[in-house]
């Protein structure tokens, strides 16, 4: 809502200072988005009438006028402006005045001059140099009954701000001058000017039947006929500065006045060309079928839910919204039918957003516009264009249903207490109300409140609570320190907070990224071979239309960003949700996923540069999992390089993914290099047991290293698990520590050392036990065709 | 004897002028040794009278003791030298730098919201989670925002389909966690407080310098008997003074608009001389409490959300909101 200061106080006389008003909005809910000065500050300029011009002699385009200021003798005057002419008025800056500098450089003063060789004692102006425009093809014309002499501000009414409002959707009382200036009367305590009472004769014998088929949906609709208007009449300069300082551009008399009055009262009004309806108008809901042309050229096919005012062939209005092309007032229109109406707020309602544009009717209309104000709107507007245009105005044709309810609310003074934390008492809070235009009945601590008809956001007593709240100022309610029990908050340990992993990564060299949960349908099919993703109606854009399920392809995506800056190597990693559809909704997965891309370790000099392999980052997974051991599976993912890929079993669970990418999506992606990911549920990686301390041993642990060759298909692991089971006693830890391929290892096989810790608790072992044991391993690994070494 | 002043002389001297451990141990037995010079005259001995014997014997044990004194002392200094050589030669340039992985670092978002839980941990918050793709009604019907209603433009909402959506704001995890919790409680005659922060990824159709169409923000709730909006001025205040670490931050309340809270407000803080709006609150709207059987009579609460990314812009100084997505480590790393 855009309008003048200085309209706004011809409504509401407060003494209050433009900053100061602006902050009595603002705190009031009435947001001021902005507040500008029409003008820059400026004086000495004054409206003048050139009185004659004469080339100057030295220079073709300069002129040499003589100028009435409206005192003294003519000024003498070089301009340079080419639509200067005898007689026309304009802006003069005098000898003193300090003129806007341009682009908010330096005011710069007018000083007696010669301009090429002639005194010039003052100087013409255009809008620009006032500051009013950007541009100008010339001086400011001024119109042939402005006052000569007269200041240039209080003449073009320049000491005024702009203001916009920020407006809530509940506050549609407030999208009017009136009702702005309601709410500062109903703040300060000062009382409104009310606006001329309109006294018209009923002229006019002419009138149009209306009938209301939808009373529910039109409670109210009212219009006249205004007769022999001209069309044509000037809308007089005082009106259209008010519309275009309210951003609306003066169009014609008849447009300017429902659009004047909008802006006045709150209630969009609509004038029809009488002569271009066939018959009676009727309410009601479209047909199917049914489609109009609006005013802004756009053809509507109508749906069945929306309200039309149609004659008797077809819709000329989309009730509310718009009116329609066919039936609107143009230059030869010479009797109108003026409606004023109050639609149904839910009726209205995402009408215009279904159709794709917005009008100032609909968007009141959707919220709410004062249903007793239907007549004084109609009646305030038929004084206007009688005033502007002439005519004769008609009886007015009213259907009237069953309007809004303002039923009483129960407001009690303890509750305001409680709920807003500060101490209102009852009389107080009566003259609040009283203020705010609400019929309040006092019962002792009770009241009960009845809302104005223009309020539609008072329902229930918080409602009225808030408006204590705003009418007492929500700054003076003071901060409290708030009390409460004191009851510690359960943290269990047998859960990791998520902030431990991330902590874990970035020990790890891994660098936190946040991707986009939205991706391209590509990556979901190529790195997760999901042809079904969870696809977004709406999306942004095209390369963020599906919902992931894998925090892959974003980590892809910041690497390529990162490698197209250069950077060499690259360790990224995310915690985040991916989406699935299941069943009749959806399931989001938490997870922890890394890419490593680049040297394994920052290059330096006591560390040979290689790059990052598929064992340096299930290190970094392992290190996630400690203490729990996940187990590796070689199983092929879409993503992956089919020989270095592996799922992540803990306790038999599939948990998550490691891979190396495939090469394929290496080349389609544009990576130099290999690159080396995972992907983790964060669940398993956050599972956490208490310790539970066992006794510790004071017996010295005995060291066996056990060497033996395999087949090059069989997995250390498999070898690790057959020596676990079998149970061996005293044996507390088996674990790889070497792998051979090579001088003395037959083709196809490879030489595997293990390292095997005995110990036991109630002894020192005696070589013999020593040997049971590794005899026992020995013997389980021979089953998977393990040759010993020796 | 003179000649055993001789050898003792003799000894010394060279004992002094020898540089290697070993060369003083042969040193030592051309001296002490079986055929050494000292062991000779102690054979002699024997040759000498009764009455001279014991006087002469003295004597050369007493050099004995002096050489095997010298000797250790001579022993002592060169293994000193040695181990001085050593320690020299093995001295490094400790300003090489230090072998291994570089560090990581968490995403400044992370950074924010890890601030906040500890802030609001610290006054008895717990934090609660909740789906991004939420359903009609937590994102918008519970919250008392129903159908057409004009609020929902507020919300530029991405749709899944027409009962799913991409949650707008963190809401609905509070309308789940109040679900929850009357659920565990009902039993009671008065249920614990309810005091939760609501952090996470929440999604609008908007992106330009100023707004990304997945942001993050934080929401708070408290609900319990005696919550006023005075408390709700004082714990968010509270909470701005501790996250900018500025004790004279001036805040503002301002009456606004939201369809879940009544009265609600906008929270305005005072930044470089004049005011940053920089999220909104409220008491919560009886319609809410009445969705999650609250009795809205019983009890009374508030609500507050704010922008992560906001914050940590202002508290970091960034100056664009996509620098946090476009995940460039040259940004990514001033925040580890």
């Amino acid at each position: 809502m855009k309008f003048s200061e200085s309209w706004l106080r011809t409504l509401v006389d407060t003494s209050l200072s433009s900053e100061e008003l602006s902050h009595l909005l603002t705190m009031a809910g009435l947001e001021v988005e902005d507040m500008t000065p029409v003008a820059p500050p400026f004086e000495k300029i004054v409206v003048a009438q050139v009185l004659t011009k004469d080339k100057h002699p030295d220079a073709d385009r300069l002129n040499l006028l003589t100028v009435d200021i409206g005192q003294g003798e003519p000024l003498s005057i070089v301009c340079g402006a080419q639509n200067v002419a005898v007689g026309m008025k304009a802006p003069c800056a005098l000898v003193g005045a300090k003129l806007p500098g341009a682009d908010g450089a330096k005011p710069f003063e007018i000083k007696q001059a010669k301009v090429r060789g002639i005194a010039s004692f003052g100087m013409m102006c255009s809008d620009k140099e006032l500051g009013l425009a950007a541009e100008s093809d010339g001086l400011l014309e001024l119109p042939a009954d402005a006052p000569v002499g007269q200041n240039i501000r209080d003449y073009l009414n320049l000491d005024d701000h702009l203001l916009t409002l920020k407006l809530t959707p509940n506050r549609c009382d407030c999208l009017s001058l009136n009702g702005i200036a309601r709410e500062v009367s109903a703040l300060t305590g000062t009382a409104m000017k009310p606006v001329a009472a309109p006294a018209f004769a009923l002229e006019g014998d002419r009138s149009l039947a209306v009938t209301v088929s939808e009373a529910a949906a039109c409670p109210r609709y009212a219009g006249r006929v205004v007769a022999g208007v001209n069309a044509q009449a000037v809308t007089p300069a005082w009106m259209v500065q008010r519309l275009e300082r309210s951003g609306l551009r003066s169009i014609s008399a008849l447009v300017d006045v429902t659009n004047y009055v909008l802006l006045e009262l709150g209630q969009p009004l609509h004038a029809f060309d009488l002569g271009k309806l066939n018959g009676s108008l009727d309410v009601r809901f479209a047909r199917a079928g049914e489609q109009i042309r609006l005013l802004n050229e756009q053809t509507v096919e109508l749906q069945p839910d929306m309200l039309v005012v149609a004659d008797a062939q077809a819709p000329v209005a989309l009730a509310g919204v718009m009116g329609g092309a066919d039936s609107a007032v143009d230059d030869a229109t010479t009797n109108i039918f003026l409606e004023s109406a109050f639609f149904a707020p839910r009726v209205i309602v995402g009408k215009s957003r279904r159709l794709g544009f917005g009008s100032d009717s609909s968007y009141r209309f959707e919220r709410g516009v004062d249903f007793a104000a239907t007549r004084v709107a109609l009646d305030r507007a038929t004084q206007l264009i009688l005033d502007i245009c002439g005519g004769r105005a008609g009886v007015v044709t009213e259907a009237l249903g069953e309007l809004p309810a303002r039923h009483p609310v129960t407001l009690r003074v303890q509750r305001v207490q409680r709920v807003l934390g500060v101490a209102i008492d009852a009389d107080e809070i009566a003259q609040m109300l009283s203020r705010l235009g609400m019929v309040a009945e006092r019962n002792g601590e009770e009241f009960s409140v009845t809302p104005p008809s223009y309020r539609f956001d008072i329902a229930i007593e918080e409602d009225l609570i808030e408006e204590v709240a705003r009418a007492h100022g929500y700054e003076r309610i003071p901060a409290a320190t708030p009390q409460a029990t004191m009851s510690m908050l359960a943290r269990t340990e047998v859960q990791r907070p998520l902030a431990a992993l991330r902590e874990a990564l970035v020990l790890r060299d891994y660098q936190e990224t946040i991707n986009y949960a939205f991706v391209e349908a590509g990556w979901e099919r190529d790195l997760c071979g999901n042809e079904r993703a969870v696809v977004l109606q709406n999306p942004i854009a095209s390369q963020m239309s599906v919902m992931r399920s894998s925090l892959l392809g974003g980590l892809l995506a910041a690497l390529r960003t990162n490698l197209a800056r250069k950077q060499p190597r690259v360790r990224l990693f995310e915690a985040g949700g991916c989406f699935a559809a299941a069943g009749e909704g959806y399931v989001q997965h938490e997870r922890v996923a890394g890419v490593c891309y680049g040297l394994a370790l920052p290059e330096q000099w006591g560390a040979a540069a290689r790059n990052v392999d598929f064992y340096d980052v299930k290190g970094d997974v392992e290190a996630l999992f400690a203490p729990h051991v996940a187990e590796f599976v070689a199983e092929v993912h879409p993503a992956s390089h089919p020989g270095r890929s592996a799922r992540i079993l803990l306790d038999g669970q599939a948990v998550g993914w490691i891979g190396e990418l495939h090469p394929q999506w290496q080349q389609q992606y544009d990576l130099p290099q290999a690159v080396v990911w995972f992907e983790v549920e964060q669940a398993a990686l956050q599972q956490s047991a208490v310790p539970k301390a066992a006794g510790v041993s004071r017996f010295p642990p005995v060291r066996r290293d056990l060497a033996v060759v395999v087949a090059e298909n069989v997995t250390v692991q498999s070898l690790l698990d057959s020596m676990r089971n079998a149970r061996a006693t005293s044996v507390v830890e088996v674990a790889l520590f070497d792998v051979y391929r090579g001088n003395g290892v037959e083709q196809g096989k490879k030489s595997l050392a293990f390292r095997v810790l005995l110990q036991d608790t109630e002894k020192t072992l005696n070589e013999m036990e020593i040997d049971q044991s590794m005899a026992s391993l020995v013997a389980v690994l021979q089953e998977q065709g393990a040759q010993l070494r020796v | 004897m003179q000649e055993l002043e001789h050898i003792l002389n003799d000894a010394l001297e060279q004992f002094s002028a020898i540089t290697q451990a070993a060369e003083l141990e042969q040193v030592k037995a051309r001296y002490l040794g079986k055929d050494g010079s000292l062991t000779g005259l102690l054979k002699g001995l024997g040759k000498l009278s009764a009455e001279e014997r014991p006087a002469a014997g003295a004597r050369i044990n007493q050099v004995k003791q002096q050489l095997e004194a010298a000797l250790q002392a001579r022993r002592d200094a060169l293994q000193q030298q040695a181990l001085q050589a050593k320690l020299a030669a093995e001295a490094l340039d400790v300003t090489l730098p230090g072998r291994g992985p570089g560090v990581g670092g968490l995403h400044p978002v992370t950074r924010t919201l890890e601030r906040i839980e500890t802030l609001f941990h610290s006054i008895g918050y717990a934090v609660a989670e909740g789906p991004e793709i939420e359903n009609d009604f937590y994102n918008f019907t519970a919250l008392n925002i129903p159908e057409d209603h004009p609020a929902r433009a507020m919300h530029d909402t991405f749709y899944i389909d027409e009962q799913h959506v991409l949650r707008t704001h963190t809401s609905p995890i509070q309308i789940r966690y109040m679900q929850a919790h009357m659920e565990k409680y009902r039993h009671l005659d008065v249920m614990p407080d309810i005091r939760i922060i609501a952090p996470g990824r929440v999604y609008r159709v908007d992106s330009d310098a100023t707004h990304s169409p997945m942001f993050h923000q934080v929401e708070g709730l408290w609900i319990g008997e005696r919550v006023s909006f005075a408390d709700l001025k004082g714990v968010v205040a509270d909470f701005l003074k501790n996250f900018f670490e500025t004790g004279d931050m001036q805040v503002r309340f301002r009456p606004s608009f939201f369809p879940f809270t009544e009265p609600s407000a906008e929270i305005d803080m005072s930044w470089k001389g004049g005011w940053l709006e920089i999220g909104g609150c409220g008491m919560v709207h009886p319609n809410v409490l009445r969705h999650v059987g609250v009795d809205s009579e019983k009890y009374t609460g508030f609500a507050f959300g704010m922008g992560v990314e906001r914050l940590a812009m202002l508290r970091y100084g960034v100056g664009d909101l996509r620098l946090f997505f476009e995940n460039d480590l040259q940004f990514l790393k001033q925040f580890a």
